[in-house]
């Protein structure tokens, strides 16, 4: 259970938002939408506990939470606008990097079969560096499905996906909610997921 | 302080596979950029060499100048490598994933300072000991610089990772950082020059060597917790 009390952001000295009280509870996804400049990627950060609110306090499983706290750090997978590959490292290795860094290192077994389920086994040994974005996006995927997390922190999932990885991620999602896992998007696309399993948090310029 | 005291509650049995991880990945993308490496250990050879053409060849000149020229080298050296120690990672978001790991930030911001070390500080001091041939420096001498060198290069790359973090994310961070850090190197370059140049005058350099020991000791207990919460404010 993840809970948010009137929470408030400010940037510089304008407020993004104030009061802010959501609710997301095992199984669901928060889809966070709003126009550009409106704080998605401010509350997303605060969710995952790379920034503190300016007001209010995050809950998760029923204890306040500040900013860096060990109890979020083991529950969340946060996946921002950067994809945190290494260009010198392959895909393979950038993947068991980065889940050997959230604390379960995988087989490599593992990792091959994290990456043939992305599509991306022809590409295991190419460094990320020749990569498109939308392959490297699809590592974060694989990265998801890998590091077993009740908390998917996700900014704009879509974002150079094609047909396929969306689908993709659709799968990936519906899988986490079914496992009782929690997921707060931020999106300006559909998710493809079914209405029952998402709820809806709407930010406006204030 | 009350960054450093929020690390506390963090379970300490994972510090050595946090330490390692970042001490296997940073070297291991050291090692495959290998360019990268090599000009700062030219820039060495290079700053070194350059002092014995523009002074005098006259053997008595060099070896009285050669041990501070051959720190301030390994001081502007190591500061040429410093930006990318932290930058890198926060360009790419690997740097929000290290902070979000469950793992000790200390540990990990540890490991990549040991890395660096590994990566910049080592070689300088296997190096130093040839570029030192150039300043007429006896076998004795060269040794206690190498071993100077071996003392000091860490504490450099320690002192070092809280100016590169601090500086993380500004404007012109490589100008800022050298303003900054080359201040608090003063003291490594003065233990450090000193000792080769009491071995060179046959004073002794235990003296140097022990200061040096104690301030390697004191980076080694300070420095990584300042360097990751100045990575933390980075963050936020």
């Amino acid at each position: 259970m993840l809970e948010a009390q009137k929470l408030a952001a400010r940037r510089g000295f304008s407020t993004l938002f104030t009061g802010l009280s959501f609710r997301v509870a095992p199984g669901e996804a928060l889809v966070v939408t709003g126009a550009n400049g409106t704080g998605k990627t401010t509350l997303l950060r605060m969710l995952a506990g790379l920034t503190a609110p300016a007001a209010g306090e995050i809950q998760w499983r029923g204890k306040r939470v500040g900013s860096f706290d060990p109890q979020l750090r083991a529950a969340v997978a946060f996946s921002g606008h950067l994809p945190a590959l290494k260009d010198g490292l392959t895909a393979e290795e950038n993947l068991a990097s980065l889940v050997a860094l959230e604390g379960s290192p995988a087989a490599s077994d593992d990792i091959a079969h994290a990456l043939d389920e992305v599509a991306l086994s022809r590409q295991r040994t190419l460094p990320a560096r020749v990569l498109s974005q939308g392959q490297c996006r699809r590592i974060g995927l694989a990265r998801l499905s890998l590091a077993a997390r009740p908390l998917w922190v996700l900014d704009e999932p879509l974002a150079a996906l094609d047909a396929a990885g969306s689908a993709l991620l659709a799968r990936l999602l519906g899988r986490h909610l079914a496992n009782g896992g929690l997921a707060v998007i931020a999106t300006h696309a559909p998710l493809g997921l079914p209405e029952a399993r998402l709820s809806s948090l709407v930010l406006n310029q204030s | 302080m009350a960054a450093a005291l929020a690390i506390a509650p963090d379970r300490t049995d994972t510090a050595w596979p946090a330490l390692r991880w970042a001490v296997a990945r940073d070297v291991k993308l050291a090692l495959r950029s290998r360019a990268e490496l090599g000009v700062q250990l030219l820039f060495y050879v290079v700053v070194a060499s350059l002092f014995p053409l523009a002074t005098t060849p006259e053997r008595s000149t060099l070896t009285l100048i050669g041990p501070g020229v051959l720190w301030v080298a390994a001081l502007l050296a190591s500061l040429l490598s410093l930006p990318r120690l932290f930058a890198a990672d926060h360009a790419d978001g690997t740097l929000e994933q290290i902070v979000l790991s469950p793992y000790p930030l200390v540990a990990l911001v540890g490991g990549k300072i040991v890395a660096h070390w590994i990566t910049t500080g080592l070689p300088l001091v296997i190096i130093a000991p040839l570029v030192g041939l150039q300043y007429a420096l006896d076998e004795e001498t060269l040794s206690v610089l190498a071993f100077a060198l071996l003392i000091g290069t860490p504490i450099l790359s320690l002192l070092g990772a809280i100016g590169a973090a601090l500086t993380l994310g500004l404007r012109s961070s490589g100008s800022l950082l050298a303003l900054l850090i080359l201040p608090l190197y003063v003291p490594v370059l003065v233990f450090g020059a000193g000792a080769v140049e009491a071995a060179r005058t046959g004073v002794g350099a235990s003296a140097h060597l022990s200061l040096l020991g104690a301030g390697l000791l004191i980076a080694c207990v300070g420095a990584p917790f300042a360097a990751a919460a100045a990575v933390r404010i980075a963050l936020d």
